[in-house]
This record gives structure tokens, sequence and C-alpha cells, in this order.
């Protein structure tokens, strides 16, 4: 047991190396010259070159041969590769382009407001979508859980933009229920919680059922109606314990995904957030932010998926790291 | 993907005998028995709500094909196109004969633009497929087949990628794809022909969207590897190659294409957000931009462009996802045994 969580613990590194890796593939050596690319076409080339410096972008891409054979071989690290990796382990991004602050700082302000719209979502949907889809999963093969089913398919067709549109015009326009945009009291958070628990619902709920339903052919659930149990029964005390452990791979998986937040919630209502950060450096073509935020996800989500395992170690004694 | 689950639209006893099935089993000449795909075929057309969404599906695809058409028609004529006409005369008019959907700020037809949009969505929705399917295929392949360092590495290469956010991933592609397509020369070139915005898009959700075809498609191949066969084919000095591509493949195509019609309407849906957000087509009619245009009308209560993209958008990524819950309920054998033993 021990040996398997520090080989799964150790499993992360390489995992993280290989996320740094395919960025800066992609930012540096694949990519355009940042510098000029944050800086527009009518950069001079004195900024241009100012910036460059400050991003570490004049230096070579992978190792400093030149400075390492002028001033001893500790220079052959001075490079684009070693300067981003010093930057991850330091978790210091430099500075945000647009705004001039720390990134580090920009990420850390965010990760409250993030986690204030999303972890509401996250289980209320969780509790909703679940009794949603025993109620279908009871009613299975009748009109109800039928058009249950086509209810859900139809609210994943409907694009997210089109709840969030339909929800500020109605509910905070129209109807006055809801402030429309802004982030200062909880009563501005019951709108975004409320689109983004909409938005979300459908899939989860067709999931639900579909797991409930792959465990309603299982033989013990056939025991079980055999030996007289009745349909409530087996449903909420062999069927949803069993269930159990799809539902919380599936829910855990997601979790790391409330750090990187609901992108597009956040922006639409004003909410501070990590993706409200993001998408702000999408439109100003802000690099540095970018990487930041996509390195910094990726890791919340490996040690996110680390502890998952591990739990899953403590919990069933046939997982054994192949 | 997800997991595969009892569909209430399959009809009970999926696989008919042929009628003549037993009066061929008597006779000597050669018979072709029914392959899959026959047996998928015949189950999906009795499945009525499947062949509607076929039937919504081919005709927007005619859409595409027509405005695909009348795009290069009017580019190549150098000629500003009906659906970029600008009539100041025209500003916001409400939907009558001559403008079904009304016009938009500029006068341009909101119709002709929706009808634009559905080119942009399946330009998207192909390319997409055609960048990710490949690279999912082809990995999980090699995967599969020869196992050992080539497995090691392609799962280490898909643990990783599958650890990075998917909107963000989408973002970071994007932005470099764009830094390339309007700084490079080649990128110019390339972008003089074709739209950058779709290029940057599909390229975007394309290299980031593979990882879990990669892994069924590993999967299935690590099962079929030691299939007779596949034995047989080795003993018979058959390539490597060949045998993975030849012999193995027609036995998984079908998660390819269930793959492919589900990763369809994801496709369109991202595309819708991407441009809404700025970052993804432009100066071209897309259904997101025409959102993200039609929202601060919604406010003076025109909603007939929002509704237009909206209803457009929403009846094709239904059809594609009810048809691909459809088509998986056909083609996954596994789905068949489950739905003949029901409690």
């Amino acid at each position: 047991m021990l040996a398997y969580i520090i080989r799964r613990t150790l499993y992360v590194i390489p995992v993280v190396f290989g996320v740094a890796l395919v960025t800066f593939f992609l930012f540096h050596v694949v990519g355009w010259d940042p510098a000029s690319q944050m800086l527009g076409r009518h950069a001079s080339k004195d900024e241009i070159t100012a910036l460059r410096t400050e991003l570490g972008l004049d230096l070579p891409k992978w190792v400093n041969f030149s400075a390492a054979s002028r001033q001893g071989w500790t220079h052959l690290f001075d490079s684009q590769w070693f300067f981003y990796c010093k930057q991850i382990v330091t978790f210091d991004f430099g500075r945000s382009f647009a705004s001039q602050q720390k990134i580090s700082t920009l990420m850390l302000n965010g990760i409250v407001p993030s986690l204030v719209l999303a972890v509401p979502i996250f289980f209320i949907e969780l509790v909703v979508a679940i009794s949603i889809a025993l109620f279908a999963a009871y009613y299975r093969n009748t009109w109800v859980d039928r058009s249950l089913v086509v209810l859900c398919v139809v609210g994943m067709s409907v694009s997210y933009l089109v709840y969030i549109l339909v929800g500020q015009y109605v509910l905070a326009y129209r109807l006055q229920w809801f402030p429309i945009w802004g982030y200062e009291s909880v009563k501005y958070l019951i709108l975004p919680v409320l689109v983004g628990l909409i938005s979300g619902l459908g899939g989860e709920v067709r999931f639900y059922r579909t797991v409930m339903l792959d465990e309603m052919y299982q033989d013990y659930v056939r025991t079980a109606f055999a030996k007289g149990c009745r349909q409530r029964t087996v449903l909420f005390k062999h069927v949803l314990k069993n269930a159990m452990i799809p539902i919380i791979t599936h829910t855990v998986i997601t979790i790391p995904f409330l750090y990187t937040g609901n992108l597009l919630l956040e922006t639409f209502f004003g909410i501070p957030g990590v993706g409200y950060l993001a998408v702000e450096a999408i439109n100003s073509n802000d690099i540095p932010v970018i990487k930041a935020t996509v390195m910094v996800g990726s890791i919340v989500y490996v040690i996110a998926s680390l502890v998952t395992d591990i739990c899953y170690a403590l919990v069933d004694p046939r997982i054994k790291l192949r | 993907m997800k997991q595969q689950g009892p569909n209430t639209q399959v009809p009970k006893c999926p696989i008919p005998a042929p009628p003549d099935a037993l009066v061929r089993l008597g006779t000597s000449s050669p018979t072709t028995p029914a392959t899959l795909w026959q047996i998928a075929w015949r189950q999906l057309r009795r499945n009525r709500l499947a062949m509607v969404c076929l039937g919504i599906i081919m005709l927007y695809a005619g859409i595409a094909v027509y405005a695909e058409g009348t795009y290069w028609y009017y580019r190549l004529a150098q000629q500003t196109a009906p659906y970029r006409a600008v009539d100041f005369n025209h500003r916001f008019a409400d939907p009558s004969l001559n403008y079904p959907l009304g016009t938009d700020a500029l006068g341009r037809d909101v119709f002709r633009q929706v009808v634009q949009g559905t080119r942009v969505a399946f330009e998207v929705g192909i390319l997409t497929s055609l960048i990710a399917i490949p690279i999912a295929v082809l990995l999980g392949a090699f995967a599969g087949y020869f196992g050992r360092k080539t497995d090691d590495a392609v799962v280490y290469t898909y643990t990783v990628f599958d650890s990075i956010p998917g909107l963000l991933f989408i973002f970071a592609v994007n932005i470099v794809i764009r830094g390339l397509l309007t700084h490079t020369p080649s990128g110019q070139t390339l972008s003089r022909y074709f739209d950058p915005g779709v290029i940057a898009v599909a390229l975007g959700i394309g290299l980031t969207t593979w990882v879990g075809l990669c892994r069924l498609i590993r999967g299935e191949y690590i099962k079929h590897r030691d299939r007779q066969y596949v034995l047989a084919a080795q003993a018979l000095g058959v390539r490597p190659v060949a045998i993975m591509f030849r012999h193995i493949l027609p036995n998984v195509l079908h998660l390819v294409i269930i793959n492919f019609s589900l990763r369809f309407p994801g496709a369109i849906l991202t595309e819708v957000v991407l441009s809404y957000l700025g970052i993804g087509v432009a100066g071209e009619p897309s259904w997101g931009i025409m959102i993200s245009d039609a929202k601060i009308r919604l406010w003076q209560g025109r909603w007939y462009e929002l509704g237009g993209a909206t209803l457009a958008m929403f009846f094709i990524v239904l059809a594609f996802n009810l048809f691909g819950d459809a088509l998986r309920d056909a083609l996954d054998p596994k789905l068949r045994t489950a739905e003949a033993k029901t409690a």
C-alpha cells in the first residue's frame, strides 16, 4: 500500500514536467514572439527589446552554451526553459502585461471569488442531479423517464450563452429579482449559481441515470427483487450504494475545475475569479497570464487526481498501479 | 466517453433474423452474413426519432454546402455577398417577407447570416474531427497494438494532455495560432485563403480533445491484439501496420463514428463561445458573433436576431446529440447484451 502511494505520488513529477514541456513548446517554440504579439503592430523596436528582456526571451531556448563557456557552467541554465521552470517552482510568474500586477497575486486573489461561485453550484448540482436521476430510474421505461431523458438532451443542446443571456434578461432585467452584474453580496451570486446549475443539469442527470440503470441490470438487483424487496428498497438501499463508485469518480474529476471556475459565468456576471482573469488575459493578449493560468490549473488538477487515487487505494484494496 | 447504458428508444429485440436466413442455411451458395453495419443500419432505421434527426442533419448539411457555395461565389467574383450588404435604410427592420428574421444594426439580413453561420459551424465541426480523430486513432492504435514502451509513451502523453484544463488549453492554443497566423509570412498567406478564425478555433479544439477517443481506441486494440484473427494474420507474416489498420481498425471504427457524431455538437457549442468571446471567427457571420451583437439589442426588446441564431444552433446540436445516442445504441454490441437481460 505504502509502495503504491509513493509510486503514485512520484508519478506527479513527470506529469507536471510534461505539462510544463507542452506549454513551453506551445508558447516558446511554436508560438510567434510573445513580446511583439503583446505590444501590437505599432510598437517600436526598443519597446519590443525591453519587453523581451523582461520576459527572458532574449535568452536561448533550451540551454545557454555561449554563456556557459564564457562565465562558467552554472550559466548553462540561463535559458528560457530553465527560466520557465524556475517560475513554476517558485510560483512567481512575473507581472501581468495588462495590469502590471504580479500574476501570482492576481491568481491568489481570484481563488476566493471562483470558489464562492463554483462550490455552491457543485454541491447543489450533485444533490439535485442524483435525486432526479433516482426519480428517473424509479420510473424507468415509462413516459416519465423518457420525457426526462428528452428534456436532458434538450437542456444539453442549448448554448451556455443563451442560458446566461436569457437569465440576465428575464430574471434580472425584466422581473428585477436579482442584480444583473457585480460581486458585492450574496444576492449577486444567486443568479449565476442558478444559471450554472440549470445549464449543467442536463448532462449530469443523464450521466447519473445511465449509471443507475447500469446497476439495475446487475445480478444482485435481480436477487433483491427475487427475495421480495420493494422497488424503493432496491433503488435506495442497493442501487444507490453501488452506484456511488462511478458517481464519486465522476464527481472528484470535476473538483479541480472548481479552481479554473466557470469561465463564462464569471465573465458575464463580473465575478473577479480566475476564469475572469483568463478571459481578460485572452482579450488583452496577455500571454504570461494565460501561460500561468494553464500551468497552475494543470498542477491543481494533477494534485487533485493524486488525492483521488490515494483515497481509492485506501478504500479499495484491489487497486494497484500497473 | 460516457458510460454505456441502456436507452429506452432501443427496441426490445434489436437483431431480427433476416427472413430468408434459414433458407440460406441449407443452400451451398456462398452467402454473406449481415455485417455489423447492416444490422446497425437496420436498427437505426426503425428508430423514428433517429431518422428525423438524420433528416435534420442532412438538411443542415445541405444548407452548409449551399452557404459554402455562395461564400466562395461572391468571394471569387469579388462582390459584396448579400448577407454582408449594408443597407442603412432598413436598419432594425422587423421580420417581413423580405427579411424573414429582420435586419441588424447595419441593415444586414439576419436570416442570411444565420444560413452563413451554418457554414462556419460545419467547417469547425468537420475540421476539429479531421484534426482530433487521426491523432487519437494513430496514437491509440500504436499504443494498444505494440504495448510496452510505445504504450507507456502514449499513455504518458495523453495523461499530460488530459491534465490541462480544457477551455484554458483551447485559449492557449488559440492565442498562439492567432499570433502565428497574423505575424508569420506563411500564416499570412494561409489566412488569405482560409478564415484565420476558423483555423485557430479548429486547431484549438482539435488538438485538445483527442484524449478520450485515444483512450478508448487503445483499450479496444489491447483487446483485439490477442484475438485469433490477429494471431493468424501475424502467422501469415502480415506487416504490423497492415494488421493495425486493415484488420483491426474496421472492428473499432464504430467507436470513431460514435465519437464523431457526439464531438460535432460539442465543437459547435465551443465555437460559438469562442466567437462570442472575440477569439473565434471574425469578419464572417458566425452564430457566436451574431449572439454577441444581438445581446445589446435584446435589452431593447429585439429578440429576432438572438432567437434566430439560437434556434438554428439549438436544432442542429439537438439533432446531433439524439442521433449520436441512437448511433451508439445501434453500433455498440456491449449495449445490446445489456439490453437483453433486463431486470
